[in-house]
């Protein structure tokens, strides 16, 4: 079963590194872009096959590795 | 002193670590890898900077989760000292052992240059040597070393005397254009609650002799060679 984790800057937590992306749309003549916030996706391939049972081991490896979750959050998605 | 300096894949300041160490205590501390196991009788136990497996995932989180990181955690909740410079704050931070996080440079920009810290917290085993206020400067190079935490965890931090060191301009403002990395709060480097662990990004151990271009930083390794006296 596969799993992806989005794992995204805190809302409220500085992404200067969406900031600059945004930055570099404009510059590009990209206009109305009114905010880029940059993350990461990350995709597991599990041996698990229940579904509930997948989710919940893949949102404990989020929170114990895959995401620092005093500066992220994550969401995780079964595909 | 019974000091060792641990290394992972990617570490690279061992070596200055090493020598400041060695000028300030005489004796040569143990250099350990990430396999070796942390060995009994340590006074104290230092993770150097460097990139410690690439900065994968988020600086300092894969080192957090090696073997050697649990002898540390061990050690540390014992009641041992810990110090951890530029990744080794990283790496401290990801394994739990200081609050907080470390973002990208708010500038978005690896900053390799000198800053001046104040010291905010003397008395402890890392800086005795100098007053409260003292402001000293140091070399920093790092990418990710934008301090964050959310505000309770800061005044607590705040209120409980656990800020070891703001960044300031030479005179001991802490002012905006002296914290270049972004940092809440100007912070430099942090204590555990029990003041034996702790942690900041610039780096004192390269500002230890003269032909470095200065002695700034030696009284953070002389604290510590006081703290360790031989009875």
């Amino acid at each position: 079963m596969k799993a992806r984790v989005y794992v995204m800057p805190k809302a409220g937590v500085l992404d200067p590194q969406g900031k600059a992306i945004g930055h570099a749309l404009e510059g590009l003549g990209f206009g109305g872009v009114n905010d880029v916030r940059a993350g990461k996706v990350i995709e597991l391939d599990l041996a698990e096959t229940d579904p509930a049972r997948a989710k919940a081991a893949a949102e404990d490896m989020a929170r114990r590795l895959l995401a620092n979750t005093v500066i992220e959050s994550f969401r995780v998605e079964l595909a | 002193m019974k000091a060792a300096i641990v290394t992972f894949p990617g570490t690279n300041r061992e070596r200055d670590m090493r020598v400041a160490l060695k000028r300030a205590t005489g004796r040569d501390p143990l250099m350990l890898f990430h396999r070796d196991a942390l060995p009994p009788g340590l006074d104290l136990v230092v993770l150097p900077g460097g990139f410690s497996y690439g900065d994968y995932l988020r600086c300092g989180a894969m080192a957090a989760q090696s073997p050697i990181m649990r002898d540390v955690r061990a050690f540390a909740a014992k009641g041992g000292h810990v110090l951890g410079v530029c990744n080794g704050f990283q790496i401290l931070i990801e394994a739990g052992l200081l609050p907080g996080g470390l973002l990208r440079n708010a500038t978005l920009r690896f900053l390799s240059m000198d800053c001046h810290m104040r010291v905010e917290r003397a008395g402890t085993a890392f800086t005795s040597r100098w007053q409260k206020g003292a402001v000293f400067r140091a070399p920093m190079a790092h990418g990710d070393g934008n301090y964050f935490a959310d505000d309770a965890t800061l005044d607590r931090l705040e209120s409980e005397g656990l800020v070891a060191f703001r960044y300031t301009d030479e005179r001991g403002e802490a002012t905006e254009a002296a914290n270049r990395n972004g940092s809440a709060r100007n912070i430099a480097g942090i204590l555990s609650p029990n003041l034996r662990v702790c942690g900041l990004m610039p780096h004192p151990e390269d500002l230890v002799d003269p032909l470095m271009g200065g002695t700034d930083g030696l009284p953070m390794f002389e604290s510590l060679a006081d703290a360790f006296l031989p009875a």
